[in-house]
């Protein structure tokens, strides 16, 4: 389970969260929309320690990320993370990027690294890309090898922070039904998007922030069909 | 009296040289890059100020000339009691002189490196080590390598300056016999060809690599 409580980040001068609140609970798939700036990507970088916050707290499974004893390295196994770039890494083979990380973190065999990133890459549906190079292949493929690649960690946690924004119309598809089966087999998943539609149909549950708040959560239904708040209308109204 | 042509001898005593050279080149090299590659890991990661104090150091070593540098460090080597022979001085003059070079190709390398992607590398649990041995060093090798192969030709042809010293690497025996036989023009011919068997194989030997990375 993924505990935010009442966090706050600044960027020097600029206050980016003001007091979040959330719970995840395993099996969730909860997503997170809101304008750009409204502060919604660096929550997520919160969730993995990619960046420190200046109040409040966060618990992954019990665990404070930002407390001064905290193995980062150790609980970032448990939360993959996918960006809107989608950050192959160039000078490996499609292979090679998946099976690094279990080689080095987890220090599998080379052989054992091996299976789980065919494992994973054939689930993305790139089975016949193995032995190329990142640079080879489209938009979409590299985010499916992305996603391959957290998780051959084999996470409880995903994260995903905008991952169709960079994407051509005709790839953000494959990408989102990636994402679909992932969260039909259960994986606890915390979605930054801009994809209404799929937070409505994917989602248990939508939160809208906005200027660094969280100003509505609940079911699709209601944050995106039925919304209260003045901003959340104006909002959903804009990405229409 | 003596034999005025360019004797077989001649050419042995010039091949002694141009080991020497060699010998000269691969410590300049190996120290030049040990050294710039910690110094420019230090400057690529160091905050604001001590970054730039390293650099300011390094560009004295840029700035002044080689050949004072050789001949200062081999006037003062004595003076403060460090006895080491021209071939040592001169080694680490030129690695010195090498690394202030190759401190600014490693930080320039390693910037080069997307924050992104050494972001998506630390995700994954990676630690700041795995980082820099599986991800940063890799990527910028690959930006590093031309400007890399530059400085060793380029240490390779300066370390003719320490003939100053008195050092006999391979342009000082070149003069040597020079001023034996009195054939300029050859003498210097067959030394500017050694030169080139020098330099030649370490520039394709980049461009090889370079080819090989371009496909992916």
């Amino acid at each position: 389970m993924i505990e935010i409580q009442d966090v706050r980040k600044s960027f020097g001068p600029l206050e980016v969260l003001k007091g979040v609140s959330m719970n995840v609970e395993r099996g969730e798939v909860v997503s997170v929309i809101g304008g750009s700036g409204s502060g919604k990507s660096t929550l997520l970088m919160c969730i993995n320690g990619l960046e420190g916050i200046e109040g409040g707290r966060i618990l992954v499974d019990g665990t404070d990320v930002h407390a001064r004893g905290t193995n980062l390295n150790k609980l970032r196994r448990k939360i993959g993370i996918v960006f809107q770039q989608w950050n192959a890494f160039p000078h490996l083979t499609v292979l090679e990027n998946v099976m690094l990380a279990p080689r080095r973190v987890l220090g599998k065999s080379r052989a054992e690294a091996e299976a789980i990133a065919i494992e994973k890459l054939t689930h993305v549906g790139l089975k016949d890309k193995l032995f190329g190079y990142p640079s080879r292949l489209s938009g979409g493929q590299q985010q499916r090898m992305a996603i391959a690649r957290a998780l051959a960690m084999s996470p409880d946690y995903m994260l995903f922070d905008e991952v169709t924004s960079a994407l051509d119309p005709q790839l953000v598809g494959e990408v989102l039904d990636t994402m679909r089966m992932l969260s039909s087999e259960g994986m606890t998943m915390v979605v930054v998007t801009h994809e209404i539609r799929f937070a409505r149909d994917v989602s248990n549950r939508v939160a809208f922030v906005h200027r660094g708040r969280i100003h509505e959560i609940g079911s699709p239904e209601q944050v995106i069909n039925n919304p209260r708040r003045a901003e959340t209308i104006e909002f959903l109204k804009s990405v229409r | 009296m003596f034999n005025a042509t360019v004797s077989a001898h001649d050419i042995l005593f010039m091949l002694r040289g141009a080991a020497v050279t060699l010998g000269l080149t691969f410590w300049a090299v190996l120290g030049g890059t040990l050294l710039g590659v910690g110094f420019g890991l230090l400057r690529a990661s160091l905050p604001g100020w001590p970054s730039l104090a390293l650099g300011l150091i390094l560009d004295i070593f840029r700035s002044v000339p080689l050949l004072i540098q050789i001949i200062l460090a081999n006037a003062f080597a004595p003076l403060v009691g460090i006895d080491l022979d021209g071939f040592t001085i001169a080694c680490i003059v030129l690695a010195v002189y090498g690394a202030a070079y190759c401190t600014e190709i490693v930080r320039a390398s390693v910037l080069a490196v997307p924050l992104a992607t050494r972001r998506a590398a630390r995700s994954l649990g990676m630690t700041w080590s795995d980082d820099l041995v599986a991800i940063v060093f890799p990527m910028a090798l690959r930006v590093g390598l031309p400007g890399w192969i530059g400085l060793a030709l380029g240490l390779m042809k300066d370390s003719s300056l320490v003939l100053w010293i008195g050092v006999i690497e391979l342009l000082r025996a070149a003069q040597i016999v020079i001023t034996r036989t009195q054939e300029p023009l050859l003498v210097l011919g067959v030394a500017g060809a050694i030169y080139f068997l020098i330099s030649f194989p370490i520039a394709r030997i980049g461009e090889w690599l370079e080819r090989r990375w371009r496909e992916q």
